[in-house]
């Protein structure tokens, strides 16, 4: 880890930097750890988040800080872990739920769609579901099967519930912090196979809107839209492309549900091309929600079909296969050929 | 209380409990919904009018408590019966009848303190009276105007959960909230009740809900109605044991009441509810009571129950027993009797005029209310909708 630099402000009395170079991993910490110090409604719950820091250590240390009672180690149950956050929100607490990987979450699927997503509308408005439910998502780790798995999309479709990934360490420190802060149910999709990547984080600069795409890299030739752990391969991607003399330019949509797509829509009109990227397969799902909005919003300027480089339409693979299915830099350069030879 | 131990699997001779349509000898012979409810089934006021009583659950009463208990039974029967009627003349889109289960709520709601917080299923019409939720409330629900206007914080009932056991788990929520928030531990302290029915006790949120409400030691009573049929399936085909004593394998009391008994009922929630308060919970009350009507008004039980099996409940009404002790104990007279017949015309004629005049909600409720913050893509659908919408005005479609 870089030593921080001196003469940079710093975050708080405790004397740490106020710009630190963090993993995503411990930027979740951080930024839970924030919430939890500003807000004693906040309680993380999960399976075996509390001694050991979860199996990816995102809780590392906060239930040794913030006691047993706001760090649940809970019953080996996802349909409970769910289901109690929703009696604790309406209680006045504000519950982080951690579901130990995607594939995971289907046993409480039906508490996150009956209920988390439905009682605000049902009740119209008198009780607020003010939690977040995080979920560390994707492949690329050479797991076993289930641990894998990109289920955006099933939530995404959900009325009432929010939906956002992270793909940076400032992104993750702050995104989370604003999902907690959020008065609707949340959904947090964290990249897991990202988790030890490191960036700087700035803990004293002002973060933007929770709710808001952003473009990472400007270019003229061709709109790459992704998100979570694509955005570092789209990147990468796009940094090839340039030294072949293409210039793509790339967006991290962040929030999956209500998507932004104004600067999409700004930047297809100018390249009249557009690549969506996701590990989730295509069919139904995020990138097709994408395509119907831009041909809808950019029929005249588009100059070549909306591509998709996305997971095949099958069930995640065992993992010896698994650099086949994810999208890599090659599928998405050769998209971006397409695109431009179309 | 007995222990899962005295009970002994039925052998191969046994009648099979999967029979979807039971036999005459069945029924006669107790294997099925006629049963008394066990040697454990607590009982205060027998189906004849007598008070009996029970070495571990007593109750104090007095006439007018009495007379308050009998008239909440008779005015929730008298508002059953009323909306049961308006889905007759299509007035409500469907009714979901507690015919036969007043006693199970108004023995348990009453036993709520106001600080209390209860979770209902859909046919706790009772309970939401004893809540201080008005009748009225419940139509929008069942006329599809709404999915119920009452304040679930200001009465401490919330809303009607549809999707079976979902409510045990956020009920087990709340709980563990009112014990982290200190309320625990003494007389002063706070509970919650969760009702659900037999047929739920196969799902697994209720199991989890025993699981976690019992490693957190959560404030909660959970209290199953068993109205003996899930629409169509007998309790046989939820349970091999009687449900009150699933609660030992999770390691919590759980006791049988006769649902159609209301000071039984209000005994034995009363108890449990304190119980919480101080600490002890959970605890699990299989009320043992019978749904005299249909599922809900778009069922037939014809086609799968035979009718002596109603005609033997109908002898253990759970208002009718109140009425005999009143009279027998000369707790109330004629008058009595007269003036609450009347009040009962009185909130059926409020219920009718209140469902026909009850207006269909404007377009734009579709959209209303889908998120706390703001979420500009769908203000964006709504305002294109109600633009389209507006172009039929003066009635053109």
């Amino acid at each position: 880890m870089a030593a921080p630099t001196m003469d940079r402000p710093t975050a708080d009395d405790t004397g740490a930097p106020a710009v630190q170079t963090l993993t995503v991993a411990k930027a979740l910490n951080n930024g839970l750890r924030a919430s939890m110090e500003a807000n004693p409604k906040v309680i993380v719950m999960g399976e075996d988040v509390g001694k050991l820091g979860g199996v990816f250590r995102i809780t590392d240390g906060l239930q040794k800080d913030f006691g047993e009672q706001r760090v649940l180690d809970t019953p080996l149950s996802e349909s409970g872990i769910i289901g109690t956050a929703v009696g604790l929100a309406i209680r006045g607490y504000r519950p982080v739920c951690e579901i130990q990987f995607d594939g995971f979450i289907f046993p409480g699927f039906d508490q996150i769609v009956s209920q988390v997503a439905k009682l605000h509308y049902r009740t119209q408005g008198r009780l607020k579901l003010p939690m977040v439910i995080r979920v560390p998502f994707g492949g690329g780790i050479g797991a076993v099967e289930h641990h894998s798995e990109s289920p955006e999309s099933y939530f995404a479709h959900t009325a009432g519930l929010r939906v956002v990934s992270c793909s940076n360490p400032a992104d993750a420190y702050w995104m989370i912090q604003q999902a907690i802060d959020c008065d609707d149910p949340v959904l947090f999709f964290e990249p897991k196979r990202r988790y030890y990547e490191k960036g700087e984080v700035d803990t004293t600069a002002a973060p933007g809107p929770l709710f808001r795409s952003r473009t990472l890299r400007t270019g003229r030739d061709v709109t790459v839209v992704t998100y979570g752990p694509m955005v570092r391969t789209s990147l990468e991607a796009a940094a090839a492309a340039e030294e072949e003399g293409r210039s793509l330019e790339v967006v991290d949509l962040r929030t999956l549900s209500p998507l932004d797509l104004a600067p999409v829509y700004e930047s297809v009109r100018r390249t009249g091309r557009l690549v969506v990227v996701t590990e989730a397969p295509s069919e139904s799902s995020i990138s097709s929600e994408i395509a119907a909005k831009v041909q809808q919003e950019c029929f005249y300027s588009l100059q070549a079909p909306v591509l998709r480089v996305t997971g095949f339409d099958t069930p995640y693979p065992p993992s010896k296969l698994e650099e086949e299915f994810l999208p890599d830099l090659d599928r998405v350069l050769h998209a971006v050929d397409r695109s431009l030879a179309w | 209380m007995s222990s899962p131990e005295k009970w002994t699997h039925p052998g191969p001779d046994a009648a099979p409990a999967t029979a979807a349509k039971p036999t005459a000898e069945q029924v006669m012979a107790g294997l099925r919904a006629t049963d008394e409810g066990g040697a454990d089934l607590v009982q205060l006021l027998t189906p004849e009018g007598e008070r009996v009583q029970h070495p571990d659950f007593d109750i104090d009463i007095t006439a007018e408590e009495l007379r308050g208990l009998y008239r909440d039974m008779v005015l929730v029967r008298r508002v059953d019966r009323e909306a049961n009627a308006l889905q007759r003349k299509g007035q409500l889109g469907i009714w979901v009848p507690l015919l036969g289960q007043e006693a199970a709520q108004i023995g348990a709601g009453r036993a709520m303190r106001p600080e209390d917080m209860a979770f209902p299923s859909y046919r706790e019409h009772g309970i939401a009276w004893t809540r201080g939720v008005k009748p009225t409330e419940l139509l929008g629900i069942f006329r599809g105007t709404d999915n119920g206007t009452w304040d679930p914080v200001a009465t401490r009932f919330h809303p009607y959960t549809i999707v079976i056991g979902n409510q045990v788990l956020n009920a087990a929520g709340y709980a563990m909230g009112q014990k982290f928030d200190g309320k625990v531990g003494d007389a002063d302290g706070e509970a919650t009740i969760c009702f659900f029915g037999d047929g739920a006790t196969s799902q697994g949120d209720v199991h989890e809900g025993f699981v976690w409400a019992a490693v957190y030691d959560a404030p909660l009573v959970f209290f199953c109605q068993n109205n003996q049929w899930a629409i169509s399936e007998p309790t046989e085909r939820q349970s091999r044991l009687p449900l009150y004593q699933r609660a030992r394998g999770y390691g919590f009391p759980g006791i049988r009441v006769d649902g159609n008994d209301v000071l039984a009922t209000l005994a034995v929630t009363r108890w449990a509810l304190e119980e919480c308060r101080q600490g002890n919970g959970p605890i699990l009350i299989e009320a043992f009571t019978y749904r005299m009507d249909a599922h809900t008004t778009s069922d037939d039980p014809s086609r799968y129950r035979l009718s002596d099996e109603l005609e033997l409940w109908k002898l253990k009404d759970p208002i009718e027993r109140v009425k005999v002790h009143l009279v027998k104990q000369q707790w109330a007279d004629q008058a009595f009797f007269d003036s609450l017949e009347a009040e009962a015309e009185q909130i059926a004629i409020e219920l009718r005029d209140y469902c026909v005049n009850l207006p269909d909600p404007p377009a734009g409720r579709i959209f209303s209310e889908v998120y706390a913050e703001a979420n500009p893509a769908l203000e964006a659908q709504r305002d294109e909708f109600l633009a389209y919408h507006a172009g039929f005005a003066g009635g053109e479609h």
